[in-house]
């Protein structure tokens, strides 16, 4: 490699020129910039509600997070909500990641039957309102499969909703890793299997994470559609709460952040997955 | 299974047709190589030089004709295909490394996951097969971090950790640097010299000289011509052949 360290050798490079930047350019301005927008939005907000005589009443809030009642600790209908929101994320994602790897391992199949099922549930689910979706599974197949609990109805349908998106992510990302890759573990003697278990997926996981992350974070998202059909997750308690308190502001801005703590947290763990899965390449 | 039936064939290909919708990329092909025999293909692209040896390891699916290998029948059984594979390793033009995986690693796989071989005598393996290619000090890279010639020596010594009967090798020098030819060629000539049975497509006439036993010239899909090195370039008889032989020995 001698050829390589006289290049790299005879080419010092180059010293960094500290360049004077323009102060609309500099970092700070864009600070003040920042402040000065959230500012003017902040201000339109409470001019607006104080011109239609909004009550703001900050201080019910907390009870609806936890109460403290004779020396124990009581959840508030917005945590139980998140909790349910947060158990309909975990089994979704389970499920969604399940039914995506197997659609797409039959559309990449041999199998007829299996390409035309797969496309049929995939065109079906991609093709229609999630709003109906819900309805159907709700007041259709839930008393057909004499499922009895919405809950589970709910994160069924959301599962084969975004399994659908899933699917074709996983498909992409399996069909983009080399022919040759194929070729060669089979002519080391690995079975179809293990070719995907050691040599495929490998390869393709790391490129399917970052579109995997959007599909997973509109699936905490999408939850707050079960709001419609009586599953108690966080939308549905923060409509309850409007009906009993008319807090709709005050409660709406803690709600929105509420989704926003756990779609930035999937996705900056997802980040930092994606950083070590790469760290060879 | 039927193992050598008395003679000394390690592949045999009768009338081997092959299409690729229209095109028959394969007409008709008879070859024998006997153990050991060391047989260099060449001929115009499009020839079936590649397809030929593809289909010995059931990378391309044969239409017609007949192929043993080392006495198993390729047929759709996926026992015989497994059986065949594990007995003939393959090197390919664009290496085909795994590059999540350490050049170690590469080695290591097949053994482990096909052979059921434990990590330490797979890795001990590995590293025997490293030095015979002359690279056991980049065992812990990626292939990325290695040069065309170094990935293509990785590439070899994966397939020999396999211990297979056979190699082929399709175009192994076609995608290197000049400079990186010879170290690649350096090994399959060390290679041969272990009385290893071997298919080599390529068009390196120095190396087919120094170590072919059988030169092999096709077009359009077939073999045209079949003879000894010494014959082949002093005497062709084809005058396809000698075209072909002109052109690329001109300069």
């Amino acid at each position: 490699m001698s050829a390589v360290d006289a290049t790299t050798d005879g080419l010092a490079a180059p010293k960094r020129l500290k360049r004077r930047v323009a102060w609309w350019k500099s970092a700070w301005f864009d600070v003040v910039q920042f402040v000065l927008l959230s500012g003017l939005l902040i201000w339109i907000t409470w001019r607006g509600a104080a011109s239609m005589d909004y009550r703001w009443q900050w201080y019910r809030l907390p009870r609806y997070f936890y109460r403290v009642i004779d020396g124990e600790l009581i959840w508030g209908p917005l945590i139980n909500g998140l909790f349910v929101t947060l158990e309909i994320a975990a089994w979704g994602m389970v499920l969604t990641l399940i039914i995506g790897l197997i659609t797409a391992i039959l559309r990449l199949s041999e199998s007829v039957g299996g390409r035309v099922l797969a496309k049929v549930y995939l065109e079906s689910i991609r093709n229609t309102p999630l709003l109906v979706q819900v309805s159907i599974f709700y007041f259709v197949l839930q008393p057909i499969l004499g499922i009895n609990n919405p809950l589970w109805t709910g994160i069924l349908c959301l599962a084969f909703f975004e399994g659908s998106f899933a699917s074709e992510i996983i498909r992409a990302g399996i069909n983009s890793v080399h022919r040759g890759q194929w070729e060669a573990s089979t002519s080391i003697g690995l079975s179809k299997t293990k070719t995907y278990l050691y040599v495929i997926l490998p390869q393709a996981i790391p490129l399917m994470l970052p579109p995997m992350t959007g599909t997973l974070i509109n699936l905490i998202k999408h939850s707050a559609i079960l709001s419609f059909v009586a599953v108690f997750e966080l939308t549905t308690e923060a409509r309850n709460m409007i009906g009993d308190t008319f807090m709709s502001f005050e409660v709406w801005f803690v709600v929105g952040p509420m989704y926003l703590v756990l779609t930035i947290s999937l996705s900056t763990l997802v980040g930092w997955l994606e950083r070590r899965v790469r760290r060879h390449r | 299974m039927a193992r050598n039936t008395g003679d000394n064939a390690m592949i045999r290909l009768e009338g081997v047709s092959k299409w690729f919708g229209n095109f028959r990329a394969l007409c008709d092909v008879d070859l024998t190589v006997d153990q050991g025999e060391r047989v260099v293909i060449c001929g115009p692209s499009g020839s079936g030089k590649s397809t030929l040896i593809r289909c010995i390891n059931r990378l391309e699916e044969h239409e017609s004709g007949r192929i043993v290998v080392d006495g198993i029948v390729m047929d759709d059984d996926t026992k015989h295909i497994a059986d065949i594979r594990a007995e003939v390793g393959m090197v390919f033009q664009q290496f085909n490394l795994f590059p999540h995986l350490s050049v170690l690693e590469n080695c290591t796989l097949g053994p482990m996951k096909a052979r059921g071989i434990g990590r330490a005598e797979a890795q001990k393996l590995a590293m025997e097969y490293l030095e015979k290619v002359h690279i056991p000090e980049q065992a812990g890279k990626f292939p990325s971090q290695l040069s065309g010639g170094q990935q293509q020596r990785v590439a070899i010594a994966r397939s020999l950790c396999m211990t297979p009967k056979v190699m082929l090798f399709d175009e192994p020098t076609s995608a290197l640097d000049p400079e990186m030819i010879k170290e690649v060629l350096d090994v399959m000539i060390e290679l041969a010299e272990t009385g290893m049975t071997m298919i080599c497509v390529t068009h390196e006439m120095g190396f087919a000289k120094t170590v072919a036993d059988k030169m092999i010239f096709m077009d359009a899909g077939q073999i045209v011509e079949a003879a000894t090195p010494a014959d082949f370039f002093s005497n062709p008889k084809s005058e396809r052949t000698k075209l072909f032989l002109s052109q690329i020995l001109s300069h």
